[in-house]
């Protein structure tokens, strides 16, 4: 019975041992040697599998930020553990968009480390505020791979634009951009609309988003953004939701701060403010399948009901959730 | 080693025995590996497993918020017109294993020897084991949407001979009126259970399920009945949840036949509740406490189908429930599942008496309770630690003169998983596991109390 036993316990050892020696070898990987890596969207997979990173390679590793967002103070340590779990496959190991992903994407992830980032309350060119930052993380970016990490808790998303801080070095030796200032909206009126069409024209917005909004005016198949890959103007028609918000006030500070590393410029010093809210109750008439007040009003007028009829297209639902 | 006794076989010997074919045949299905972890979702938005996954395949809170979106992320670029037509949202997973099996008290009698008294083959009561490389069962899975707000899950599963079913088939419809809180579902699919078994840490035979869902009294027949909260079921859910998803709700209609097709025992309806509510604890994280409800009917007796010894249509229908709450604590790199369940069954079902029989004399409902508590440490995405304890105990005999503690189980189960790669497109294992299981009073011949034990090692893969 003594040497029964003994027999198995060796039995098991020996089985031990045999399941676990593949798992140390695969363990024993080098970590992946693509870090930073930039492939061309056009290019086919890499063969190469991506090891889970290896926290001491990390070049943001000795850097401490900080984000301040009311009662909320996120510290990038924390931030580290999140974003080596949620965001490295799209952003890359050292934050620069080159994620094992990333060339599979059509709009490519942001990269930290050239600290440029499209939604802002901030001037153009300067860099975000840590609401900004959160706000993006709480709402995701529209029609691009972005999503939403409202499932996350305040802290874990302020610890992660903390984090996000650390990439670049723009955060240590510059401050956020003081946010612009929003004053409150105007009365809707048949002529703010009208106005903003005019400026529609004159500040030739149509000649990238297209004379209906529908992202198809004559410039469009030429831009490319900050990363040389080409990008579409936004389709006021077919979407219900802009890349950095849904309220008026959002499409207001669009328009002004304009949308960097795209090019979507700032009219921050073209327009006056007001004139701005016209032109933002014009661009909600575009969107001509999104119920909104500019709409209702604007199609009460034998002209905008008679553009809106025409800029509605019917067709066979494509499940995609676009209606135009 | 055998060990020779004398026989005794009665009521609970056999009704015990009952059981414990039961028992042996919850473990059988459960062995089978969870239906939970999907890399063609990974595949189709190039995140990494651990960004839903606390470990694959438990869901963290943004795995669910994307679960309960009908697989959405909620971009306008979740309908398949948006992916490269060659992308097929399939994913395979099985896991192949070395474990040993070992039971403390089963009938190992060897018909060769006789009693020397009645001349029949002498029944003997001893210890089995068994041990050697595995297979467990294989999921098929196939999920995504169908179109913006339009999903779908279609699980072919195979158990470990190769035997097809279909684990779940569904359609859901998703942000009816435009609000989270209205969402339809459709077919045969896991009930909204947070703590769940289809996701489970856990594989081997006696750890690899909930005990608490699908316990049922020894006394019970369960080739009359049989259910599991931990079952896939057929029928209809409606659903809601917050944005954030930390507000969640659930009712389902289900017939009335714990998931199996055909409509048999087709006469009539289950419904399943559940609720729950996170809460954020500061930089503990996300908390979660929740409550839910199974209230169902059950065939007492059977039509038999002439010429075949199959059971028919199920009649004489009796109620059922099974209500409970749990919690999810975390605690920086800890986290603690506790889940209370209480059970109970009508005495018809619990005495095996059909509904048109007077029950036996002092016959009543059995009841039962159970605990259940997990622990997982996160060292970090690669590497979990896993234990749970969970503990039955009857309330109530459906017989008052069966032992109060006949049945009650207890189970130890601990291990780890390891993750040497986590990767957007596969998901890898190595899992080592032991569990060891006791329960009173079920022994085949003497009634005695039954230990049992698994060792699991093996290499989970899904890709």
């Amino acid at each position: 019975m003594r040497a029964y036993k003994l027999g198995l316990n060796w039995m098991f050892l020996a089985v031990l041992a045999l399941l676990a020696i593949p798992s140390l070898a695969l363990a024993q990987q080098e970590p992946n040697s693509q870090q930073g890596s930039a492939q061309p969207a056009t290019q086919p997979a890499p063969a190469q599998q991506a090891a889970t990173p290896a926290p001491a390679a990390m070049p943001a590793r000795d850097v401490h930020q900080e984000s301040h967002l009311g009662k909320l103070t996120g510290h990038s340590e924390s931030g580290r553990k999140l974003y080596f779990r949620f965001c490295w496959g799209c952003h890359g190991f050292r934050g620069d968009g080159n994620g094992e992903n990333a060339p599979y994407l059509n709009i490519l992830p942001r990269n930290f480390v050239a600290a440029t980032f499209k939604c802002r309350s901030t001037p153009t060119g300067t860099l975000p505020t840590d609401e900004d930052l959160y706000n993006s993380l709480g709402r995701g970016l529209n029609n691009s791979n972005m999503p939403s990490w409202i499932s996350l808790t305040d802290q874990q998303r302020a610890d992660m634009v903390a984090f996000i801080k650390t990439f670049s070095p723009r955060w240590q030796t510059e401050k956020s951009g003081d946010p612009i200032n929003v004053p409150a909206e105007p009365a809707l009126t048949l002529q703010s609309i009208k106005h903003g069409q005019e400026l529609f024209q004159k500040l030739e917005c149509w000649k990238c988003h297209g004379q209906e909004g529908r992202g198809d005016g004559p410039s469009a198949s030429t831009l490319t953004d900050s990363n040389d890959q080409p990008i579409r103007p936004y389709n006021f028609a077919a979407g219900s939701r802009f890349k950095c918000g849904v309220s008026n006030r959002d499409l207001y500070k669009i328009f002004l701060t304009g949308v960097d590393g795209t090019p979507m410029p700032s009219f921050g010093d073209v327009v006056k403010p007001e004139e701005a809210w016209d032109l933002v109750h014009y661009l909600r008439t575009l969107q001509v399948r999104q119920k909104s007040p500019e709409l209702t009003l604007w199609m009460s007028t034998p002209e905008g009901a008679a553009i809106v009829s025409a800029q509605r297209i019917s067709g066979t639902p494509t499940g995609s959730g676009i209606n135009q | 080693m055998t060990l020779s006794v004398p026989v005794r076989r009665g009521f609970s010997s056999i009704t015990s025995s009952i059981a414990f074919a039961a028992l042996l045949a919850a473990l059988m299905v459960a062995d089978s590996p969870s239906a939970g972890a999907i890399p063609a979702f990974a595949r189709k938005y190039g995140m990494p497993c651990s960004a839903c996954h606390e470990a694959w395949p438990k869901l963290n809170n943004f795995g669910q918020t994307f679960k309960d979106n009908g697989y959405q992320l909620g971009n306008d670029r979740d309908a398949p017109i948006f992916q490269q037509p060659a992308y097929w949202p399939i994913a395979l997973r099985i896991t192949p294993h070395w474990h040993r099996e070992s039971t403390s008290a089963t009938d190992i009698t060897n018909p060769a020897t006789t009693d020397p008294v009645t001349g029949l083959p002498a029944t003997t009561e001893g210890q089995l084991t068994t041990h050697g490389f595995d297979l467990t069962g294989m999921d098929m899975l196939t999920a995504g949407t169908l179109a913006k707000n339009i999903s779908f899950l279609l699980v072919p599963s195979a158990d470990e001979t190769g035997a097809f079913h279909f684990e779940s088939a569904s359609v859901r419809f998703d942000n009816l009126l435009h609000t989270p809180w209205l969402n339809v579902k459709v077919g045969k699919f896991e009930l909204d259970n947070i703590v769940s078994e289809k996701r489970i840490l856990t594989l081997s035979g006696q750890g690899g399920f909930y005990q608490g869902y699908h316990f049922q009294p020894v006394t019970e027949d369960t080739s009359l009945f049989t259910f599991g909260i931990g079952d896939n079921q057929l029928g209809a859910e409606l659903s809601g949840h917050s944005r954030n998803d930390y507000t969640r709700y659930s009712v389902a209609l289900l017939s009335s036949n714990d998931g199996n097709v055909d409509l048999p025992n087709g006469h009539g309806y289950d419904t399943f509740l559940t609720f729950s509510q996170a809460f954020q604890a500061g930089s503990l994280g996300l908390q979660r406490v929740g409550a839910f409800a199974y209230v169902g009917r059950a065939p007492t007796y059977h039509t038999l189908v002439a010429g075949d010894s199959a059971l028919g249509d199920g009649f004489g229908q009796k109620s059922f429930t099974r209500a409970g709450f749990f919690g999810l604590w975390y605690y920086k790199k800890l986290d603690f599942t506790t889940m209370y369940i209480h059970g109970s069954d009508s005495a018809f079902l619990g005495t095996n008496t059909p509904s048109y029989m007077d029950l036996p004399l002092g016959a009543r409902k059995p009841t039962w309770n159970v605990g259940t508590i997990e622990t997982h440490y996160t060292w970090n995405p690669q590497l979990i630690l896993i234990n749970r304890y969970e503990l039955v105990r009857m309330s109530q005999q459906a017989l008052p003169g069966l032992p109060g503690n006949l049945g009650d189980v207890d189970v130890l189960t601990f291990g780890y998983r390891y993750y040497p790669f986590i990767s957007s497109r596969a998901g890898f294992a190595f899992h080592n596991e032991y569990s060891i299981l006791r329960q009173r009073g079920v022994s085949p011949i003497n009634g005695v109390d039954v230990t049992s034990s698994s060792l699991f090692l093996g290499f989970d893969f899904i890709f």
